[in-house]
């Protein structure tokens, strides 16, 4: 028998992570305060074994009384917490308290600080409390896990999973563009011959389906699944869930990709003339018109960290592009020949690309550098990362799915499935483990363990959201709509200080006083006697004391260099890490 | 192989019965929570926006009085009952619950100049302009009685003001000089003059009880101790001080009231600067009163406003000001840190918010929760330049703002000059003189 939930895995045997007990021995190499510190973490796991074992004992023994003796807590106060769980909630860096003058603002920060601190301590130990786990996919001894077919993980996983695969033979408008919506319960497929339908994928239960009677190049939904806009042959189009048009937008032609922003509700559209236009959905204005001059743009990705959109170029570059600027803030010659597909992941801080070079390659988004390339057969015609940073890639008929791809290159793919007819739209399903491809010849669902985010926040995104619930959500997300003009490469630049500097402060200083105090005056060479004072020997003490003066300058800033570089070469390198490409 | 794919039980997200309230499981990670300051910055934009909105901080007009208030007295027991005095010798009792008048006494003939209470709340002093000191009770006379003071004495000179000690059977008067009464005697316990001048404030010290604070019209502030039998030290500035205001929660503080448009607060120990200098009136600033946090004041002023500055700021953060609102005599914050009440030249008394934007009344718990949030990110982001363009912005009066521009536009080339008069000088003679320090003249001891 199988339990709805039933997980075909080691039945109770549930991985504990104790941390591993020291021997005694092993301390006697450590210095004193972590002797200290090891000596007390070895008590701790001693007395915890202990009280394991009396826990087991008095349960042995039919839970014989414990006695008069007052009940002490073994551990008092709060529990550990690991450094890494803390980590992850920390922003930016603590406030340097010596540098602050005033008294006041000193213990203000102090205190904000400990609250900061408190409020990151506590994030962390909510953690205890989400319901889910992501799930995963382990092969047996020797079997590699790209092997194992999608009817085989459909079996081996509940019926609600199983569900999840399947597939939709749609082969008379194919081949088809899709896209989920942002909590993921939602599905829109666009075939290029003018099919266009929403459905509720979990439920199979079908919004509208319409025929456009005009070519399809891409669709995507809108804020909500009430909306969604499908690039057509001419103009671009907005749909209700019921498949009545809203609006038909005609200062958006030759469409050939779009992106939906949904924190700034700008649906990013390029078309096959080379534009780049940002539409603000919410009120209905173009926000941003731009000529990139790169030729057919077919290759867009969005940053979901930054908001900015990645296009990919005939000539092998990706531009990053913002609405407020004209100019691309950064061009990246990735492929010697066209760039065929983007992704970005949902941290902002890799991209892949894959071009006619049929490599793929996996650049650092914030040194601008690649970190991993390989090459595949055919080369990835389609890109996309899920939540959990997988990657897909579709080779033709072939989908792949790597895992931690920018930390090692991966020689064999996680998962491969092969479809029907080539690929044409690939996303993953957020908060699912699925991921969903168009082809020519319908939809295929695919089960990809590890894939989705396992806890949803349902202020956010909540795939199990009422109707009410989403139009509060809709009311709420509009009110605190971002402006376009925020979209920069570091969103987070916002929240900090603006420190002027030291130039700054003396400009602004000598213009308050009207004057320079710090201003040395020159040097006035004294009068002497015998005739020593004359035009020429006045002119050349002015220039002793003059080369003096640069040659002490010249000579501190030699010692300041020698003494940075001997600091940097005595720190030790403790461990290489993935950031050392940053250190100079 | 080993297999676990994602599976939702809706049992666990989804609520029973249509009684229950939705669930909403929160998951913290901020990799779900992108553009974190972006968003809140917008919020906070938004908030800064409704509190803009929300700010009508009048609250009601007292009205009765036949002529000019002139005087105020907070209740020290009852957060409802308020006091005052008016240019033609009237008393008026008010409750502010119900917003009227309970008691009307003619105390005086002339002006009543001053009034307290006595710190039990059971009684109540004035001085007016006919050269007495008048003792009330608190409660008025039964049915058909008259209205009779406890007690009258009668001086020689004029008073213009008094208040009573926080803690004792004592209270000060001042007038040609600074009296100090024993409410069972007919004569002072002492007199404490420095210079022949009338004074126009006495203050006693709410913490040091036995400190007194006084301003004279020879432009002084002068400090006594009472059981000293001779002052203790004076200031004097560049021009007459009104009243003054000691902190309640900081014993050495005071704030005084200037008729050069400005407030200064002192430090009594350090009487050679001023800890700040608060501008932002127009014209003369009549009266000053602390709110009981101790942490902001506000001030009255001949130029038809209302302020209330922060006390570490120089800048006041609130303007009030109506259309009818005369020259502001008197002003009070009252004891619960809430409300502003003040007394004006064309016989209103005035209920404003403390905090023009507070929705008064009970607030439930998710509202409470909003609004602190919001007060977080509004002071998070305060120093963004539209936020603060937002949250900075008033609205003045014609004469008001047309005075402040001008008075900007002299200072501004006040400035300018002493800066080419030192680009022009020597470096170093002529010395900076901080604002703190400009206006005084002198320390005596």
């Amino acid at each position: 028998m199988m339990s709805p939930l039933g997980l075909h895995y080691g039945a109770g045997c549930r991985h504990v992570d104790w941390p591993r007990a020291q021997s005694p021995r092993s301390m006697i190499g450590c210095g004193g305060r972590e002797r200290k510190n090891l000596a007390r973490s070895w008590r701790l796991h001693a007395v915890q074994a202990l009280r394991m074992e009396a826990v087991a004992g008095s349960r042995a023994h039919g839970g014989s009384a414990g006695g008069g003796k007052k009940k002490r807590d073994p551990f008092p106060g709060a529990a550990p917490l690991p450094q890494h769980k803390v980590k992850k909630f920390q922003r930016g860096q603590k406030s340097q308290l010596a540098e602050v003058s005033s008294q006041r603002l000193r213990d203000h920060l102090a205190l904000l600080e400990q609250k900061v601190e408190l409020a990151v301590q506590q994030a962390a130990r909510m953690e205890l409390l989400l319901p889910e786990e992501p799930g995963f996919l382990e092969g047996d001894p020797g079997e590699d896990t790209c092997t194992i077919a999608q009817a085989d993980i459909a079996e081996a996983a509940d019926i609600a999973s199983a569900t999840k695969h399947f597939e939709l033979t749609l082969n008379q408008f194919g081949p088809y563009r899709m896209d989920y919506t942002r909590p993921g319960r939602h599905l829109l497929l666009g075939g290029r011959r003018g099919h266009v339908a929403a459905l509720d994928w979990q439920t199979k239960s079908l919004l509208c389906e319409i025929n456009v009677m005009e070519t399809v190049t891409d669709v995507t939904w809108l804020h909500t699944e009430n909306m969604f806009a499908v690039a057509q042959r001419r103009w671009l189009y907005v749909y209700d869930n019921q498949g009545v048009e809203l609006n038909c937008l005609k200062r958006f032609n030759g469409v050939l990709r779009m992106e939906f922003l949904p924190y700034h509700f700008l649906l990013a559209t390029a078309s096959e003339t080379g534009f780049l236009q940002y539409l603000d959905i919410s009120v209905g204005k173009e926000v941003a018109t731009i000529c990139t001059r790169g030729g057919r743009l077919g290759v867009m990705g969005q940053n979901p960290a930054n908001a900015i959109i990645h296009l990919g170029h005939s000539n092998g570059t990706v531009t990053l592009w913002s609405p407020n600027i004209k100019e691309p803030l950064v061009r990246m010659l990735c492929h010697r020949g066209g760039v065929r597909a983007v992704a970005v992941d949902s941290s902002g801080m890799y991209m892949a690309t894959s071009g006619l070079d049929r490599k793929l390659h996996i650049y650092d988004l914030r040194a601008y550098q690649p970190v991993q390339s390989l090459v595949l057969p055919v080369g990835a015609g389609h890109l996309s990362f899920s939540q959990r940073g997988l990657l897909a890639a579709t080779c033709g008929e072939v989908v792949q799915v790597y895992r931690d791809v920018p930390m090692q290159p991966p020689h064999k793919p996680y998962l491969s499935h092969t479809l029907p007819w080539t690929a044409h739209g690939l996303r993953f399903c957020p908060f699912e483990d699925v991921l969903g491809v168009g082809h020519g010849s319908g939809f295929t669902s695919l089960l990809v363990p590890g894939a989705g985010q396992a806890n949803f926040d349902a202020l956010e995104n909540n795939p199990f959201r009422s109707r009410k619930q989403r139009q509060e959500w809709e009311v709420k997300a509009l009110l605190e709509k971002i402006p376009s003009e925020l979209i920069t490469l570091d969103p987070g630049q916002l929240g900090q200080v603006d420190a002027i500097t030291m130039e700054q402060k003396h400009h602004e200083r000598v213009e308050r006083l009207g004057f320079d105090p710090q201003a040395k005056p020159a040097f006035q060479p004294r009068r002497k006697l015998k005739g020593r004072s004359s035009a020429g020997s006045l002119l050349q003490r002015k220039r002793k004391v003059a080369n003096e003066e640069q040659r002490t300058k010249i000579r501190k800033s030699l010692e300041q260099q020698q003494a940075a570089e001997q600091e940097r070469k005595a720190a030790p390198r403790a461990q290489s890490s993935a950031l050392d490409r940053f250190r100079k | 192989m080993r297999v676990k794919v994602l599976s939702r039980n809706p049992d666990d997200y989804i609520r029973e019965t249509k009684q229950d309230l939705q669930r909403v499981p929160r998951n913290y990670d901020p990799a779900l929570h992108p553009f974190e300051v972006p968003r809140e910055y917008v919020r906070a934009l938004n908030a800064t926006k409704l509190e803009r909105v929300f700010a009508k901080p009048f609250l009601a007009s007292l009205d009765g009085h036949r002529d000019g208030v002139n005087c105020m007295a907070k209740h020290p027991q009852s957060l409802s009952t308020v006091l005052s005095g008016a240019c033609d010798g009237e008393v008026k009792i008010w409750n502010l619950t119900k917003r009227e008048c309970i008691r009307t006494l003619q105390a005086h003939e002339g002006f009543v100049r001053g009034i307290c209470t006595r710190f039990c709340g059971t009684s109540f002093f004035t001085v007016g302009d006919d050269k007495t000191v008048k003792q009330w009770k608190m409660e008025g006379p039964g049915y058909g009685g008259k209205e009779e003071p406890l007690h009258t004495i009668l001086g020689k000179t004029l008073y213009t003001g008094i208040d009573h000690h926080w803690k004792e059977a004592v209270f000060a008067t001042c007038g040609h000089q600074v009296d100090i009464w024993d409410e069972q005697r007919n004569s002072p316990i002492c007199s404490l003059t420095w210079g022949v001048d009338s004074i126009s404030s006495v203050k006693f010290n709410p913490i040091e009880t036995h400190l007194l604070g006084s301003c004279a019209s020879d432009r002084n502030i002068v400090l006594y101790d009472m059981r000293q039998s001779t002052p203790l030290k004076k200031v004097i500035l560049d021009m007459r001080t009104n009243t003054l205001c000691w902190n309640p929660m900081e014993a050495f503080i005071f704030t005084s009231a200037n008729e050069d448009h400005n407030l200064y607060t002192f430090d009594m120990r350090f009487l050679d600067s001023s800890v700040m200098v608060h501008m932002d009136h127009v014209s003369a600033v009549l009266d000053v009163d602390y709110s009981p946090t101790g942490k902001e004041f506000v001030s009255a002023s001949f130029d038809k406003s209302v302020r209330i500055f922060p006390v570490d700021k120089g800048h006041s953060r609130e303007v009030y000001h109506t259309k009818r609102m005369q020259h502001v005599i008197t002003v009070k914050w009252t004891s619960d840190n809430k409300y502003i009440l003040c007394g004006s030249d064309e016989m209103n008394i005035r209920l404003w918010k403390a905090n023009a934007s507070e929705k008064l009344g009970v607030l439930v718990p998710r509202e409470r929760a909003a609004m602190n949030y919001n007060q977080k990110l509004k002071e998070k982001f305060q120093h963004h330049p539209q936020i603060k363009r937002i949250a900075r912005h008033r609205h003045l009066p014609k004469p008001i703002y047309n005075q402040a521009k001008e008075l900007r536009i002299m200072r501004e080339a006040r400035r300018r000059k002493e800066l080419n008069r030192r680009k022009h000088s020597k470096p170093g003679s002529l010395p900076f003189v901080s604002e703190k320090k400009k206006h005084i003249v002198a320390v005596v001891k």
